[in-house]
């Protein structure tokens, strides 16, 4: 199975999806639309980690299955740093015939999004959680 | 009765970062227009006091994910110059071919992706996608090429790790840059057939009487150095900037509003390259743009997606040269010894140029940072731009004419994550 994490190292909770790609041996993305839609390409079966901030409590995980549908724009449209969201790269790569069948993702939600380095302690067992499971 | 209108687009869509626009019309005459850039300021200039000269390429390319190599380039710039050390040919070619890397993705990326869709009448590319499979797959040919560009010298894609002041932590081998030609050999014939695609598009209609400042060189292309000229006399080395420009804060936006001490707003980026220096592009690009009927003087803010085409066979082509006649430096970067003083960096980032000065301490300690990206250089020149558009599209219904005036705002491919150091559209018509 292929495990794509998504983030910024550099912003706190946002790069709760690389640490959870960096333990699993998965693929580590900044979100870059088009590296994302070469590395969905690559398999038949995806997870996908990715830090959310939709008001749940820190260290939720968000749980969804984007193969069949869009995912909700307003957990995964396009931040203020990338051009195209995942929810946005995802239907690119629908709309070109490259989304792979089953597309596993995993939302986790942050506390924290500013500058710096290092997880909240909630966004930390989420990321362990997240890992157990995959 | 008085009859006003008032468009607002509390998010705009397509443009990198966060802002929003807003309009006030009053009996078909636009009164009032800003856009509001409020993506918080980032303390980069304050970060970067008291961290050593040498980790400014690192930082600053840290300021914006579609256009670090900008940052890279005017950081190192500016620490040689501070230093007094001159890098070779090779060191310069091998920045100006990374340099054709970030133009290429980020030209690939706006053209397509980002500005395409405002054209055909789409809401996105992902709809345009699912009707024309193959204009997107061309789109993201190009931009995958100028990643691996990016990769193949930079260390990797997104945020390059092997520039340093001086030169480059390591140079790649001939062998590992000619594994790139057949990507960009296909990249630029996408791109002559992205010329003929944008010289079919239908342009609105709008003719602005702008200051245009570019650098340039004086048989080059400037891309990646140049000394700041304008197509109204302006004719200066980078480190003299700061005697012509200034940079203001308006409170509707937190990125600082720049312009001309002297003349006012001015435009930076593609139209101001081409108007500048179109005949120093290589001789493919200046035929592809003669066939698309690109007049030098185009004052035509939307048909910017026409000068972008073209700059991006300019630079695919321009890459194929630089990698033919690739010579890797030896060593892959000059030794630069602190020293203190004051140093100046200038360069053309995709949207235009991006200047940075830094004050050094004898130990190469950075007291002092300024960096002005090319996005708050055009924010006063976008907003005389949505006043032209308003006047002229006055007619259009609120929804219509917001797109309008989203479309004239992405003629600039804003990167506001750079210019806050940042779209919503707010239309008031009575």
């Amino acid at each position: 199975m292929n495990v794509i994490g998504l983030g910024n190292e550099w912003r706190s909770d946002d790069g709760a999806g690389l640490e959870v790609a960096r333990r699993v041996g998965g693929r580590q993305l900044d979100g870059e639309p088009v590296a994302l839609v070469e590395a969905l390409a690559a398999g038949s079966d995806v997870t996908i980690v990715d830090a959310v901030s939709s008001g749940a409590p820190p260290g939720t995980v968000h749980e969804f299955e984007a193969g069949a549908e869009p995912l909700p724009v307003q957990l995964f449209g396009a931040s203020s740093t990338h051009a195209l969201g995942l929810a946005e790269a995802l239907e690119l790569a629908r709309s070109l015939g490259r989304l792979p069948a089953r597309v596993r993702v995993l939302g986790i939600e942050g506390r924290r999004f500013d500058y710096g380095r290092g997880l909240s302690p909630e966004v930390e067992e989420a990321v362990e959680r997240c890992t157990r499971s995959i | 009765m008085a009859k006003t209108r008032t468009l607002r687009t509390d998010y705009l869509a397509r443009v990198e970062g966060e802002g929003a626009m807003l309009v006030k019309i009053r009996d078909g005459k636009p009164v009032d227009v800003k856009l509001r850039i409020y993506e918080p300021p980032r303390f980069f200039e304050a970060f970067l006091r008291g961290r050593r000269f040498t980790e400014a390429p690192d930082i600053t390319a840290r300021i914006c994910g579609i256009c670090p190599v900008a940052y890279q380039v005017s950081s190192v710039n500016a620490m040689e110059d501070a230093c007094g050390v001159e890098v070779g040919p090779q060191i310069r070619a091998l920045r100006r071919l990374l340099y054709c890397g970030e133009w290429i993705e980020s030209h690939a990326l706006h053209v397509f992706m980002l500005h395409a869709p405002d054209f055909l009448g789409y809401a996105s590319a992902i709809e345009l996608a699912k009707d024309d499979r193959a204009l997107v797959e061309r789109a993201l040919h190009m931009k995958k090429t100028g990643n691996e560009i990016m990769r193949a010298i930079g260390g990797r894609e997104v945020h390059p790790i092997n520039v340093r002041v001086g030169g480059f932590y390591r140079a790649p081998t001939g062998h590992e840059l000619a594994a790139l030609v057949d990507d960009l050999e296909r990249a630029r014939e996408f791109a002559l057939e992205t010329v003929r695609f944008a010289a079919g598009l239908d342009y609105p209609q709008l003719e602005q009487d702008y200051e245009l400042v570019a650098l340039s060189e004086p048989d080059a292309y400037a891309v990646e150095d140049g000394r700041l000229v304008s197509n109204r006399g302006l004719d200066i080395p980078v480190s003299e900037y700061e005697q012509h420009f200034v940079e203001e804060h308006v409170e509707w936006s937190n990125a600082l509003h720049s312009r001309l001490i002297e003349r006012g707003n001015y435009l930076v980026g593609p139209l101001a390259r081409w108007a500048l220096s179109g005949d120093r592009m290589t001789p493919l690009a200046r035929e592809a743009a003669r066939d698309a009927g690109l007049g030098r003087d185009e004052r035509n803010p939307f048909r910017s997606i026409l000068v972008r085409s073209v700059e991006l066979v300019f630079a695919a082509d321009e890459a194929l040269r630089l990698i033919a006649a690739y010579e890797p430096p030896e060593p892959s970067f000059v030794e630069v010894v602190p020293r203190a003083g004051v140093g100046y960096g200038c360069s053309e980032a995709p949207r235009g140029l991006c200047w940075h000065r830094y004050e050094l301490d004898e130990n190469g300690l950075i007291l002092d940072a300024k960096i002005v990206p090319p996005t708050s250089q055009n924010q006063k020149t976008i907003e005389s731009d949505l006043h032209g558009v308003v006047e002229r599209y006055a007619d259009l219904p609120d929804d219509e004419l917001s797109l309008r005036c989203e479309q004239a705002i992405r003629n600039y491919d804003p990167c506001i994550s750079c210019a806050t150091h940042f779209l919503k559209l707010e239309v008031d018509r009575r």
